[in-house]
């Protein structure tokens, strides 16, 4: 199955990875990680929720987008939810292109749009015991200052 | 009208549930906000909130249709 957006709720290291047709010269994939700290926090683990009916159709978007903007032969992202440990796999996506220099650049693109447009949502559990919606934390925070 | 609202992240925080059907007097997608602002106590600026109705990104002045979906979106944190 090639060009796909969809969410998981199971460890992605496990699901099928891209099809890759014989023309294509350059694979790239990305994966995304649970970090163990952030904004100087020690992060113990996280959740993430969707708002999945439009969060697979914006990403499906995304995808399409790519391989019209970058000449992909194919292209997917799997974005996982639900809950998540430190060093579990959040997002991976891949590209199949001619050469590595669209890859590249294509990979980059979609886990940027990905992260921009897409209704996912990150809560993380800190060391401390406490959670923080990650954005939202951020953005009122900045927005108060 | 009825209304069908879903939350999300810290929306749904706010708001203690996952979804409601409200019967409000709001014209558009902006008027709900408000009333549910209120209601609520919602702490995000709308500036940073994205809505959508019926599974779809819509504008803040889109009109509400009976029994439709609503969803505002808090800032997005994916990937």
């Amino acid at each position: 199955m090639a060009n796909n957006f969809s969410l998981s709720d199971q460890p992605l290291e496990s699901l099928a990875r891209l099809h890759v047709p014989p023309e294509s010269g350059s694979v790239v994939t990305f994966w995304g990680r649970v970090r163990d700290h952030n904004e100087g926090r020690r992060v113990e683990g996280l959740e993430y929720s969707s708002y999945a009916e439009l969060a697979v159709k914006e990403g499906q978007r995304i995808i399409d987008a790519a391989v019209r903007r970058f000449g992909l032969d194919a292209a997917q992202a799997v974005h996982r939810v639900g809950a998540l440990a430190v060093g579990d796999a959040a997002v991976v996506v891949e590209t199949a292109s001619g050469h590595r220099g669209e890859g590249f650049e294509a990979c980059r693109w979609i886990i940027d749009e990905i992260k921009h447009r897409v209704p996912i949502w990150k809560r993380e559990h800190y060391q401390e015991g406490d959670r923080a919606w990650v954005s939202c934390h951020h953005e009122t925070t900045t927005t108060a200052n | 009208m009825t209304v069908q609202i879903r939350y999300y992240a810290l929306l749904q925080d706010q708001a203690g549930q996952t979804q409601e059907t409200r019967q409000t007097n709001a014209v558009t997608v902006a008027d709900l906000w408000d009333e549910l602002a209120a209601a609520y106590a919602f702490t995000l600026d709308a500036e940073l909130v994205r809505a959508a109705i019926n599974d779809e990104f819509c504008s803040w002045d889109e009109p509400l249709t009976n029994n439709c979906l609503v969803v505002f979106m808090p800032p997005v944190a994916g990937g």
